[in-house]
């Protein structure tokens, strides 16, 4: 049981426009293990975000079935909470007011309004974003609002994170800081979480396995890549490590030599 | 040149500071009238030129009817005429002889009424047409003809069906200024990003909680404009209803001048409606900002 906490069976899933049909996915199928961190990575195109979503049920899967904890996922919940590319902060609440608004959907029945509070201020303070609470997401940088997008996410106390690209629009600096926080949270909460990335160091620096997807249409899982590496981990350290740098060239020899991006495909 | 240019720096250097910190204390000070200074003049921006367009029209008016033979009366003329009107805007005499703010405050009483339903209503519809595709198919094409029925040709029709003026001219009211309300409300609610829907699925908003928490601000801005649009278009309305249903009320009064050729009473009504449509809009826009503030700007 404890090595299918999450399996995603067999998923395929097809657009229909008209009469012309796309598949995007087809016979996508991995187990993930409670606590494990799980990044998908692949070409752009290749229906990653289209699998992110089945798996949080905001699109339902032409065929194929995602169990999490022995239940069959069919829509929406706060147990595999989404971290949005763009953050997605309602803008007309502040950052405590955005984080407050799950806290008190997902835990209204069962904890007090102070402990509500509490715990929304100490999902806050998790991602170091306490002193901005009053601020408005426009009043804020984009590296801070991902951070309250995280918060939200880890304030549900979801089974599964799912994180789509959620350093994708950061530049390099904070990008490195979020990760390594994201590390941190991983470590002390011990989540379960799923990560789209298209960075091949960040694949590597978090993950324990690499899920590498094939190019689509009928994109698929091509290969699945451990990475070995002892927790925590230092990206300073890292970067001359054997271990690391051969997991790096794997995942880039897939992508890049493999199943290079076809222009055309687009 | 150099050497000499090395030697020489650190003296005027030295000199500055005292100099620096003598002029700290009137600089602050001239910072603080200056500032007055300045919204004086931002102030004078604003108001210079229309002052400046309005003295000019009215001068341009004065010269065009102070002929004798004029059919209109210059200015000058209609300030005199009408300075009993001006100055005692609270008289009433009963019947419809009362001053000019009681003829507004009716007025406004009407489009009051008939706007507030047509917020409501307003509100309610384009969220349905907004919100659901099958509403959309089914009313949309209605509304879009429906609107575009002149305020006036409805008057008719209500009257025959309430058989009184009041109820008409508020149901005229209503009737003109629901459409962009619907309108806009759909269109804001078809706008909202989809990221704030799967924020909601996610967190399994339910369906009031989805209204309140997420539609409504997130069309916030789309209705603000439909309201101010719809409040515009009531206060046109108003005034050529009245003056077919009668009764206290600021378009009758013109109407009633006319009748009594009373020109200089007309003029003055006109600018009173022009202002009192002017504070109605800027009231509805502020209301609008207000309340919009944080979702405009994301």
């Amino acid at each position: 049981m404890a090595n299918h906490y999450l399996s995603i069976e067999q998923i395929g899933k097809s657009f229909s426009r008209g009469a012309a049909a796309t598949e995007v996915l087809r016979d996508v199928s991995l187990s993930v293990a409670r606590g494990e961190f799980i990044s998908l990575i692949g070409h752009s195109g290749c229906g990653k975000s289209t699998l992110l979503n089945i798996v949080a049920g905001l699109t339902p899967a032409s065929t194929g079935a995602v169990l999490l904890d022995g239940k069959a996922v069919d829509e929406p919940g706060p147990d595999r909470a989404v971290v949005f590319q763009n953050h997605s902060l309602l803008p007309w609440l502040t950052v405590y007011e955005n984080v407050a608004l799950a806290v008190n959907k997902v835990f209204g029945g069962r904890k007090s309004a102070a402990e509500r509070r509490q715990w929304t201020m100490y999902n806050l303070e998790l991602v170091h974003i306490g002193h901005a609470r009053d601020k408005r997401p426009s009043e804020i940088s984009g590296g801070m609002k991902q951070r309250v997008g995280i918060a939200r996410a880890l304030a549900m106390e979801p089974k599964v994170l799912l994180l789509d690209e959620p350093f994708g629009a950061l530049d390099a600096l904070t990008r490195a800081h979020l990760q390594d926080q994201v590390m941190q949270i991983h470590a002390t909460l011990g989540n379960t979480v799923l990560m789209i990335t298209h960075d091949v160091d960040e694949a590597v620096l978090l993950s324990d396995r690499i899920v590498m997807m094939t190019n689509g249409p009928a994109a698929t899982i091509g290969e699945v890549l451990d990475v070995p590496l002892a927790r925590p981990r230092d990206r300073i350290t890292l970067a001359s490590d054997r271990t690391y740098l051969k997991s790096r060239e794997a995942v880039l020899k897939f992508l890049y030599e493999r199943h290079r991006f076809v222009e055309a495909a687009e | 040149m150099t050497a000499t240019a090395a030697k020489t720096m650190p003296a005027p250097v030295r000199q500055a500071r005292p100099a620096a910190q003598v002029l700290a204390l009137p600089l602050r000070k001239q910072a603080f009238s200056d500032r007055i200074f300045r919204a004086g003049r931002e102030l004078a921006f604003q108001l210079v030129p229309p002052l400046i367009t309005l003295a000019l029209l009215i001068g341009l008016w004065e010269l065009l009817c102070s002929s004798p033979t004029a059919s209109l009366p210059p200015p000058s003329r209609v300030v005199t005429d009408t300075w009993e009107l001006i100055v005692n805007p609270l008289y009433d005499n009963g019947g419809n002889d009362k001053g000019m703010a009681w003829q507004i405050y009716a007025s406004l009483k009407r489009v009051a009424l008939g706007y507030m339903l047509a917020a409501v209503a307003g509100i309610a519809l384009g969220v349905l047409v907004g919100q659901s595709s099958l509403a959309m198919r089914g009313l949309d094409p209605i509304f879009q003809v429906l609107r575009t029925v002149p305020p006036l040709a409805w008057l008719p029709l209500s009257l025959a069906a309430f058989r009184d003026g009041e109820p008409s001219a508020i149901f005229v009211i209503f009737i003109t200024a629901i459409w962009p309300i619907i309108i806009n409300t759909a269109v804001g609610i078809r706008n909202i990003p989809a990221d704030y829907r799967n924020v909601a699925r996610v967190l399994r908003l339910n369906g009031f909680e989805y209204f309140h928490r997420i539609m409504l601000p997130a069309a916030a801005p789309y209705i603000f404009t439909g309201l101010r649009i719809g409040i515009g278009l009531s206060w046109l309305a108003i005034v050529a209803a009245e003056m077919l249903i009668g009764g206290v009320g600021i378009g009758f009064f013109i109407w009633d001048a006319w009748n009594s050729s009373l020109i200089s009473d007309i003029i003055l009504a006109l600018i009173y409606v022009g202002l009192v449509g002017f504070v109605l809009d800027r009231i509805v826009a502020f209301i609008g900002n207000r309340v919009t503030r944080g979702t405009a700007a994301s």
